[in-house]
């Protein structure tokens, strides 16, 4: 692909992503078996799918929320949420100048355009415009590859009998509250299919923006590799500022066949409501989990989450096939007033198989920041072992961070390992870099990315760069 | 190069010090000793700009500049620097990144271009045998698990790296076993010029065995109540320090004592 049309794609790209005036062909608002058959309509599924969801919604409606969890916020109105709303494609706006002028802001300060280009050229991206998938690129390079990457509601058309055989299979529609209401109104979001002895030649990602007021965002993703491949996987979000807090319950489902390996990365960014109020923001309650089905499988999560005003997310993996490895590097930055309860669970059930959890959380201003990790050895798997590295840091003095490990240890032979460190930057660390003439915002980002690269070095390489800017952003204004 | 005039400053409500008057030309060496609590190291905070210390009244000109106008990264970069009586641990940030930044951060304030990480490894290695620091130590954490002599020694490093027309040190002594403190002080030593000028802060005559000053200055109760050539060190050494005091003060110190 020539550098030509490469620009072209950014630019048809950054329009999709970054517009917030744009009309609404469809929407749909409010919980009923009347509007998950309209919106399964909407997708022309056949009608097994249109089963699975209404199965999920009569579950859920016997289900209630968790309360579990270290956040806290007021009832959702499910009914007052629109579950699908799609762009008129055609009408867009096509000046930046109509883009809100904070978010423009924004991105040009984290320098997403030319992010953009650096991306596009080796990295097929697939972008999620609220209900929609816009844009799929690199789709016919990586089909040469007998690689599918295309948005989930095509392949549930195109190739129902993958999707039949896995949607479901790691994250049942019961598992929990959030994943049972996904599983009843999910719209788009990426499918994968990697098959036996093929190395995705690119990196693979999605960008999922929220864009409608009032509108939740569920979108689902499901990645299959098949023996002996590989695919590095990349999702980023962002969503406008608006005064009403919205749901973002996603789920994604991971499955890795023998000796294959996932790598799924997250640089999560949505609105995270008003800093100085906590007004607003999004509820980023999402269900992830990958099986490591197969010997010698691996999956290894990766997650920079600075965005949304309340976080409650565990990227999971189940360690079913012998030898299978798990993984876990996660940094979570809190400023403002967000909530953050994150962390993982690996379930060891194979034998010799092998878990790392290496956690970061950064709570600044008045956010509250909280691990929640379960690591479980089953009684068939012998040999296991877990390293977990669960690192606190806190800036100022009105934060919270709290760590909350358990352990269900089944089988003798396991070894697991926990380890947790808490520090605060003090005003002496501070003054220590400004006396050798380094000024506070310099230092402060020093430090923190001193705090996180055992968890940036996971990160695809064209990222990392995105990641460490993005820190410096959000905590721009946190000190003093 | 320096012009202190009565001085006051503190920290919270307590004032510390209470009209300093000091002059410091370039290239002089100055002692500043005294009693615990007598002002020494709040001075030399004064100095390198700490935000807990706050200047009340009098004045401080730099260069000609009104010091206490400038924050503390401006006066570091303009010259001024202070060797921590007890130097921060900064863990996950390595030396060789940080005295870089600090290296950097100068050069630009200079409108010089910045010096890239090799240049800079092979400018630091140089300096690094002034204080017989092994390499390893430019990729450990700053400061972070440094035993007391190595964390003194990685003071004067930085203070070679980044050269200052003013260097304060507070207690570089402190803590340092004889082997420590004559690398500390040939170090020192070493950096001494015609065009720089250093202020020790110090507690102990012994140091001064090592790096001579040209003026002892005592102070005590946040003034400065004798000042002298290098001999008036060696005379608190033997005497120690209540001879000098005002009589109501010893009767102070006397009831503290109790």
């Amino acid at each position: 692909m020539n550098d030509k049309t490469i620009k072209d794609i950014v630019n048809r790209e950054y329009q999709y992503g970054f517009k917030t005036e744009v009309e609404q062909a469809k929407t749909i608002k409010g919980l009923s078996e009347e509007t998950i058959g309209a919106i399964s309509a909407y997708k022309q599924e056949p009608k097994w799918m249109l089963e699975f969801r209404l199965n999920a919604f009569r579950q859920w409606k016997k289900m209630t929320e968790p309360t579990w969890a270290n956040v806290h916020h007021a009832p959702i109105d499910y009914q007052n949420i629109i579950y699908y709303a799609e762009p008129k494609q055609q009408k867009k706006k096509e000046s930046m100048d109509e883009v809100d002028p904070e978010m423009k802001k924004t991105f040009e300060k984290l320098g997403i355009p030319l992010m953009e280009q650096k991306r596009l050229a080796g990295v097929a991206v697939d972008a999620i415009f609220d209900s929609v998938s816009v844009a799929t690129t690199f789709k016919a390079k990586l089909k040469e590859a007998g690689i599918i990457f295309c948005p989930f509601s095509e392949a549930v058309r195109e190739y129902p009998e993958l999707v039949k055989k896995y949607i479901g299979s790691v994250v049942p529609a019961t598992d929990n509250f959030f994943a049972a209401l996904n599983s009843a109104v999910f719209t788009d979001g990426s499918f994968v299919y990697v098959p036996k002895n093929t190395k995705s030649p690119m990196e693979l990602s999605s960008y999922f923006r929220i864009n409608t007021e009032g509108s939740g965002q569920f979108e689902r993703t499901l990645i299959i590799c098949e023996d002996n491949s590989y695919v590095s996987y990349l999702e980023g979000c962002t969503a406008p500022k608006f005064d009403t807090n919205q749901l973002h319950a996603a789920i994604v489902e991971l499955v890795a066949l023998d000796h294959a390996e996932i790598k799924y990365s997250t640089v999560q960014n949505w609105y995270a409501g008003d800093p100085k109020t906590g007004k607003g923001g999004i509820y980023n309650f999402v269900t992830k989990r990958g099986k490591c089905l197969g010997k010698h499988a691996k999956i290894s999560w990766t997650q920079i989450e600075t965005g949304s005003a309340i976080t409650w997310k565990y990227p999971s993996c189940l360690l079913v096939g012998d030898d299978s490895i798990g993984e876990f590097y996660s940094v979570a930055l809190t400023t403002g007033y967000q909530e953050a309860d994150t962390g993982t669970k690996m379930i060891h059930i194979g034998k010799n198989t092998k878990s790392t959890v290496i956690s970061k959380g950064i709570s600044a201003q008045r956010s509250n920041n909280n691990y929640r990790g379960l690591i479980q050895i089953g009684k068939n798997a012998s040999g296991a072992r877990n390293f977990t590295q669960c690192d606190s840091l806190l800036v100022g003095s009105e934060c919270n961070a709290n760590t909350f490990p358990y352990h269900d240890v089944q089988n003798q032979s396991a070894q697991v390992e926990h380890e947790a460190t808490t520090s605060k930057i003090s005003d002496d660390q501070l003054f220590y870099f400004q006396q050798r003439g380094i000024a506070t915002e310099a230092a402060m980002s020093s430090i923190i990315n001193g705090f996180c690269k055992d968890v940036f070095r996971q990160l695809p390489q064209e990222f990392a760069v995105e990641a460490n800017q993005l820190m410096d952003l959000k905590l721009e204004g946190s000190v003093g | 190069m320096l012009e202190i005039k009565n001085l006051k400053a503190g920290i919270g409500n307590v004032q510390i010090l209470k009209g300093i008057d000091l002059d410091i030309k370039a290239g002089e060496v100055h002692a500043i000793m005294g009693p615990n609590g007598s002002g020494k190291s709040t001075l030399a905070k004064v100095l390198a700009g700490d935000p807990k210390v706050e200047v009340t009244s009098g004045t401080i000109r730099y260069l000609g500049g009104d010091l206490t106008a400038m924050e503390a990264d401006v006066r570091a970069r303009a010259g001024v620097f202070m060797a921590f009586q007890y130097p921060i641990e900064i863990p996950g940030v390595n030396n060789a990144s940080f005295l870089r930044m600090a290296f950097n951060a100068k050069r630009k304030q200079n409108g010089e271009e910045e010096m890239d990480p090799l240049e800079f490894d092979e400018f630091v290695k140089q300096k690094m045998k002034i204080v017989e620091i092994s390499p390893d130590f430019l990729m450990r954490s700053v400061n972070a698990g440094f035993s007391g002599g190595e964390k003194k020694r990685n003071e004067i490093l930085q203070m070679a790296v980044l050269s200052p027309k003013l260097a304060v040190l507070d207690e570089t002594d402190s803590g340092l076993d004889v082997d420590a403190l004559r690398i500390v002080a040939s170090g020192v030593n070493q950096l001494r010029s015609k065009e720089n000028a250093i202020l020790l802060v110090t507690h102990y005559q012994r140091l001064l065995n090592y790096i001579v000053p040209d003026f002892v200055h005592i102070l005590s109760n946040g003034k400065i109540i004798k000042s002298g050539d290098k001999s008036l060190a060696l005379e608190v050494e033997e005497k120690g320090y209540d001879w000098l005091l005002p009589c109501s003060e010893q009767t102070i110190r006397g009831t503290e004592r109790k």
